[in-house]
C-alpha cells in the first residue's frame, strides 16, 4: 500500500505529516511512502534525507494525492493555492485520508470528502484513553506549544528566568503563572521551572493539584465548592461566582506576576475570558502574556490571534502556531501519532478499518463515504480519568507489609489463661480477664493517637490513672492512730493531686489547639 | 440507702467514661469531649466510693461482711479525709494553672511518681490492715498482688522523681553507667524474689520488714534504671513511666479485688506502652535498648570518630541575610525542636509565621515524633502559641517535601536533623528517621553555638554547602528577624 505525504499548502504551516524517520518506520510495517518534492523543507527535511529514508520523491501535489491509497497530512484538507482545486476534491475516490479534521466546525469539507466515498481518521478525534495516548496527537502538540509558549514568553520578557546573583547586582527570579493545567499548562510548568521561574499554575478541576505539585509549581485554587472536571480530561464551564472569583484571584495575582501562559480551553465552546482588563492593567510593564487559547478567542481580554500586541504595557502574545514553530520536533512526534496508528490498524499486511476497535472507531469520521461522527459514547469517564496527560505519576506505593506477630500473642495469652484456670481461683480468674480484655481496648484506642496529641493524652491518663484513690479511701476504716489508716489519707492526697492536676492541665492545653 | 448494685454499675459507666475519654483524646476534634468524660467518670467513680465507706449503701445478703472494715466510722479521720481532698485538689489546680507549657514534661513525670506513691503507700496499708475481707484460702494470692503493686509502684516512684529532676535540669542529663549496672539490676531484682518468699508465705502482718526491704531495693532500681537512661531518651522515658504507673494501679485492683482499678490501671498501662513503642520505633531504636540505658555515652565508638572527622567550615548568616532569603522563599518548613522550647520562642516564632503568611508564602512546621522532651511537646508548644494545627506536620508527612522547599529554618534541634542518621552506619543515631531539611534549598540552623545535641553526636548538615548557620538564642533572633521582616 502507499502513503501520501503532501506538502502542506496551509499558509506558515511548517510542519509535515512525516519526518524521515517516521518514512523508515511506515515502510517497516510494509508500507511503501510517496513525498511530496519539498515537503519537508520547512521542518528542515530535504527531499534528499527522504529518499535515503527510502522515500519516493513526487514533483507536485496532484500526483501524490492521485497514486496514494492513505493520504497523511496535518492540517484539514483546503484550496490548494498553486492548483486553485481543494485538496478534498484531489482525493482519489474511495482513498483514505488522515489528518487533523476539525469534524464539529469542517461540515462542509466532510460533506466533499463524502461526496468522494472516502475513508477519513482524523487525529483530533483520537479517544483519550490509556491506549490511545501514544496517538494523542492534540497531547504532542499541546505539549510542544506549552514549551514553546515559555520560550517565546522568555523572548519577549526582558529579563532573566532564574534568580542571580551578578558581580553587577542582584536579579531576582521571575514568577510565570499557568492557567489551565492540561497537557499544554503542564509543559508550560516544565519549561518555567527548568528555565529558573517560580512557578504557579491554577485549575479548576482539583485532581490535578498533585501533578502541578510533581511539576515543581505552586497550586492556585479558588476557595469556592466546584469541581470543574469535564468529560475527556477538560474543563466544563463553571458558575458566574466561580468565574468572579477566578477574575479576582487573577487580577490580585497580576500584581506579583511576570509573566502569564492561558491556555484554558471548553471542549465546543469559545475559550472563557480569563485575564480581564483589569487584571492587564494590574501587571508590572514588561510584563508578558502567552495566549495558546487564542484561535477560539482567547483567555486574556485583548488577545489577537496569531498576533502580537501591547496593552498597557503588558505584551500580549496570541501565537496559534506554536507547534509549527518548532516544526523538526512536532513533525516528527505527529508523524509517530500517525505511525501508531497505522500499527493498530494491522500495518500494510492486515490493514483494516476495524469499527469494534475502540480507537478508530473514535477517530473515524467517515468510512467509505458512510457518516460516522460523531462515535457514540461508551462508558469512558472512568478510564479518562487513570488516561489524561502521559504526565499521570503513579503515586501509590503499596503500605509496607507489617510483620503479623498477633496470632502468637493470642496463643500464648490463652494459654497463660487456661493455666491460671487450672489452678482453680475463679475470683483471680474473673479479674484476669477483665485485665486482659482492658490491656485489648487500651491497645485498641491509642494505636490511632494523632502524635501532636501525645502530650494531651498522656496528662489526661495519668489524671485517669489517680483512680487509685479508691485504693486510698478502702483503707480509711480505722481510727487515725492506726499507720494503715495514715498511709491511706496520704495515698487520697496524692492521688488527688494527681486527679485534679491531670485534668486541668489536660483541659489547658486542649484549649490552646486550634485550627 | 443505695444498693449495691448501683455502685458497680457506676463503677462500670465509669470504666467506659474513661475508654472514651482516651478515645476521644486520639483526634483534635474530640479531645475536648474525651477530657470532660474522664472528669465525670471519676467524680462518679470517686462519688460511689465515697457512699460505699461512708456506709450508705444497702449490701445484698453476705456480703456486707465484706465491706465491714471499709466504714468510714472515725470522725476524726473523716475531717482528715476531707481535708487531705481539698488540700490536693487545690494543690492540683495550683500546679495545672500555674505550670508554663515548657514545663509540661516535667509537671507529667512529677503526677506519674504521685501515682507510683500512692501505690506504694496503698499497698502497705492493705497489708497492714486490709479494709476488704480476703476470702478464706486467698491469702498467698493476695500477698503476692500485694507484693507486686509495692514493688510495681515503688519503681514507678524513684523512677519519675529522678525523671522529674532530670527534665527540670536539677540534675545532670547524662546518663550514670556503673560498671556491671545490668548484673546490679539483675542481682537487686534476685533479692527482691528471695524476698517475696519469706514475705507471701507469712502470716500477715507480721512479715513487714521483708516488704519494707523490698521497697527500698525497688526504690533503687527505679532511681538506678532512670539514671542511666540519657537525655535524648527522656520521650520514651517519661511515657514508660506512664505505662508503670498505670500497672502499679491495675495491680492495686488486684489487691483490693476492685474491677474499676484493674480496667483504668490496664488502660492507662497499655497506652502508655504503645506511646512507649511508638517514640522507640521514631527513633529506630528498641524498647529493650532504651531501658537499658548508656545511649550516647560510647566515647571511644561512633560518637568519638565522627567528631574526629574533618567536615570543613561551617557557613555562618547574619540576621539581614536570613531576613532576605526569608523574603525570597515561597516554601518554608521551620523545623523546632528542644531549643524553641528552652528559649520559649514559641510566641515570636507565631508571629514571624502569620507576617510570612500573610505575604504568601507557604510556611509549615515539621514535627519529629521526639522533637523536645516528651511525646507531642512541640505541639503543645506551638498549639499555645496559636500556631494552627494544620500547618503543623508529621515527619511522616512532610519529609516527601523538602526538595520542593526554598527554606528550611531549623530553630534549635540537631539530632532530629542529622543525615549520619541514614548515611554513616557507623554513627551512634545510624537509622534513626530524621527530617531530610538537607535536601531543600537552603537551610538555616538557628542554634545557641555549635554544640552537640543530646546524643552528643556531630552533625555534618551543619558543613554541607546549602547550609548557614545562624547563632544566638531562638527568642532574641526570631525577634530580630521579625524586626527585620517588618522595616523593609
Amino acid at each position: 500500500m502507499k502513503i501520501g505525504v503532501p506538502r502542506e499548502v496551509w499558509p506558515g504551516e511548517c510542519r509535515v505529516a512525516a519526518s524521515p524517520a517516521n518514512v523508515k518506520r511506515l515502510q517497516k510495517l510494509g508500507f511503501s511512502v510517496l513525498v511530496e518534492t519539498g515537503a519537508g523543507l520547512a521542518a528542515s527535511f530535504d527531499d534528499d534525507s527522504y529518499r535515503k529514508a527510502g522515500a519516493q520523491i513526487l514533483d507536485g501535489a496532484a500526483a501524490i494525492w492521485e497514486q496514494s491509497d492513505i493520504v497523511i497530512k496535518v492540517r484539514a484538507p483546503m484550496k490548494h493555492p498553486d492548483l486553485g482545486t481543494d485538496e478534498a476534491d484531489l482525493l482519489r475516490e474511495g482513498g483514505t485520508l488522515i489528518s487533523f479534521i476539525w469534524p464539529g466546525q469542517e461540515e462542509e469539507l466532510v460533506q466533499k470528502l463524502a461526496s468522494r466515498k472516502a475513508t477519513v481518521l482524523a487525529m483530533d478525534c483520537v479517544p483519550r484513553i490509556s491506549r490511545a495516548q501514544k496517538l494523542d496527537a492534540l497531547s504532542s502538540m499541546a505539549n510542544i506549544a506549552g514549551y514553546r509558549a515559555v520560550l517565546e514568553a522568555a523572548h519577549h520578557f526582558g529579563s532573566f528566568f532564574t534568580g542571580q546573583m551578578t558581580a553587577a547586582g542582584k536579579v531576582p527570579p521571575a514568577k510565570v503563572m499557568v492557567v489551565g493545567a492540561g497537557v499544554a499548562g503542564l509543559a508550560a510548568i516544565g519549561a518555567a521551572r527548568g528555565l529558573g521561574a517560580i512557578v504557579r499554575a491554577f485549575d479548576t478541576r482539583p485532581e490535578v493539584e498533585e501533578q502541578v505539585h510533581s511539576m515543581g509549581a505552586e497550586f492556585l485554587t479558588v476557595k469556592l465548592e466546584e469541581d470543574g472536571t469535564g468529560s475527556g480530561g477538560y474543563a466544563k464551564q463553571m458558575s458566574q461566582a466561580f468565574i468572579d472569583a477566578e477574575h479576582a484571584l487573577f487580577e490580585e495575582q497580576a500584581h506579583d506576576i511576570d509573566i502569564i501562559i492561558t491556555t484554558a480551553l471548553i471542549p465546543g465552546k469559545p475559550a472563557p475570558l480569563l485575564i480581564t482588563e483589569q487584571a492587564v492593567k494590574n501587571m508590572k510593564p514588561g510584563s508578558v502574556i502567552v495566549d495558546l487559547a487564542a484561535e477560539r478567542g482567547g483567555n486574556t481580554a485583548g488577545a489577537v490571534a496569531d498576533q502580537v500586541i501591547e496593552s498597557h504595557g503588558v505584551t500580549i502574545i496570541g501565537y496559534t502556531d506554536l507547534p509549527s514553530r518548532m516544526a523538526k520536533v512536532s513533525s516528527n512526534l505527529y508523524g509517530n501519532n500517525i505511525c501508531h496508528l497505522l500499527d493498530d490498524m494491522g500495518g500494510a499486511e492486515g490493514y483494516k478499518v476495524d469499527e469494534d476497535d475502540e480507537v478508530v472507531r473514535g477517530s473515524l469520521v467517515l468510512n467509505e463515504g458512510q457518516m460516522r461522527w460523531p462515535a457514540p459514547v461508551k462508558k469512558i469517564t472512568e478510564e479518562m480519568k487513570a488516561s489524561d496527560p502521559a504526565l499521570q505519576e503513579s503515586t501509590a506505593v503499596a503500605p509496607a507489609e507489617k510483620k503479623d506477630r498477633g496470632p502468637l500473642a493470642l496463643l500464648l495469652i490463652g494459654l497463660a489463661l487456661i493455666a491460671v484456670g487450672w489452678s482453680g481461683d475463679t475470683g483471680f480468674l474473673h479479674q484476669v480477664t477483665v485485665f486482659v480484655l482492658s490491656c485489648f481496648v487500651g491497645y485498641q484506642v491509642i494505636w490511632n493517637v494523632s502524635a501532636s496529641l501525645h502530650t494531651p493524652l498522656m496528662s489526661v491518663t495519668n489524671a485517669i490513672s489517680g483512680i487509685i484513690i479508691v485504693g486510698g479511701m478502702y483503707q480509711l476504716g480505722g481510727s487515725l492512730e492506726k499507720p494503715e489508716t495514715i498511709l491511706g489519707v496520704v495515698a487520697v492526697l496524692f492521688a488527688t493531686i494527681n486527679i485534679a492536676g491531670g485534668f486541668l492541665v489536660t483541659q489547658r492545653m486542649l484549649k490552646m489547639f486550634r485550627r | 440507702m443505695i444498693p449495691y448494685g448501683a455502685i458497680l454499675s457506676s463503677y462500670l459507666v465509669a470504666a467506659v467514661l474513661f475508654i472514651l475519654s482516651l478515645g476521644g483524646l486520639s483526634h483534635q476534634k474530640t479531645s475536648r469531649r474525651g477530657n470532660l468524660y474522664g472528669i465525670i467518670g471519676m467524680a462518679l467513680a470517686v462519688g460511689a466510693t465515697a457512699l460505699l465507706i461512708l456506709g450508705k449503701v444497702q449490701f445484698p445478703e453476705g456480703l456486707a461482711e465484706n465491706f465491714r472494715d471499709i466504714l468510714l466510722d472515725d470522725p476524726t479521720t473523716s475531717k482528715v479525709f476531707a481535708a487531705a481532698i481539698g488540700i490536693g485538689a487545690l494543690i492540683g489546680s495550683i500546679l495545672a494553672a500555674r505550670v508554663a507549657m515548657t514545663a509540661m514534661p516535667e509537671m507529667v513525670a512529677i503526677l506519674h511518681s504521685f501515682v507510683g506513691l500512692a501505690a506504694v503507700l496503698v499497698g502497705i496499708s492493705t497489708y497492714l490492715g486490709p479494709g476488704i475481707l480476703v476470702p478464706e484460702g486467698g491469702e498467698l494470692v493476695h500477698n503476692i498482688e500485694i507484693y507486686l503493686a509495692v514493688f510495681i509502684g515503688a519503681i514507678t516512684f524513684t523512677g519519675s522523681v529522678l525523671a522529674f529532676l532530670k527534665l527540670r535540669g536539677s540534675v545532670s542529663g547524662k546518663p550514670l553507667t556503673l560498671p556491671g549496672r545490668h548484673l546490679l539490676n539483675l542481682l537487686m531484682v534476685a533479692a527482691c524474689i528471695y524476698l517475696s518468699i519469706g514475705f507471701v508465705t507469712a502470716e500477715s502482718p507480721t512479715a513487714w520488714q521483708p516488704l519494707l526491704w523490698m521497697t527500698l531495693i525497688a526504690c533503687v532500681i527505679g532511681f538506678h534504671m532512670v539514671a542511666a537512661i540519657g537525655g535524648a531518651d527522656m520521650p520514651v522515658v517519661v511515657s514508660m513511666l506512664n505505662s508503670y504507673s498505670g500497672w502499679a494501679a491495675a495491680a492495686t485492683g488486684f489487691m483490693l479485688k476492685n474491677d474499676l482499678l484493674i480496667v483504668t490501671g490496664a488502660l492507662v498501662g497499655s497506652s502508655g506502652a504503645i506511646l512507649s513503642y511508638i517514640m522507640c520505633r521514631a527513633m529506630n531504636r528498641s524498647f529493650i535498648s532504651v531501658i537499658l540505658g548508656g545511649f550516647g555515652t560510647d566515647g571511644g565508638g561512633g560518637g568519638g570518630t565522627a567528631a574526629a572527622r574533618d567536615h570543613g567550615e561551617v557557613t555562618t548568616f547574619d540576621v539581614d541575610e536570613m531576613v532576605e532569603a526569608m523574603r525570597e522563599a515561597s516554601e518554608i518548613i521551620i523545623v523546632p525542636g528542644y531549643g524553641m522550647a528552652v528559649a520559649q520562642a514559641q510566641h515570636s516564632l507565631s508571629q514571624m509565621v502569620d507576617f510570612l503568611k500573610e505575604k504568601g508564602k507557604t510556611v509549615r512546621f515539621g514535627i519529629h515524633p521526639v522533637a523536645g522532651r516528651l511525646p507531642g511537646h512541640m505541639n503543645v508548644l506551638l498549639a499555645e502559641a496559636n500556631v494552627d494545627y494544620d500547618i503543623v506536620l508529621e515527619m511522616d508527612e512532610i519529609n516527601g517535601d523538602f526538595p520542593a522547599t526554598d527554606l528550611v529554618m531549623v530553630i534549635g534541634a540537631n539530632d532530629i536533623v542529622n543525615p549520619d542518621a541514614l548515611e554513616d552506619p557507623n554513627s551512634p543515631i545510624a537509622g534513626m528517621p530524621v527530617l531530610e531539611v538537607w535536601k531543600s534549598e537552603t537551610v538555616v540552623v538557628m542554634k545557641r553555638s555549635m554544640g552537640t545535641g543530646y546524643a552528643g553526636v556531630q552533625n555534618p548538615l551543619f558543613f554541607k554547602d546549602n547550609s548557614r548557620m545562624l547563632f544566638g538564642d531562638a527568642k532574641e533572633v526570631v525577634d530580630q528577624l521579625m524586626t527585620g521582616l517588618r522595616s523593609h
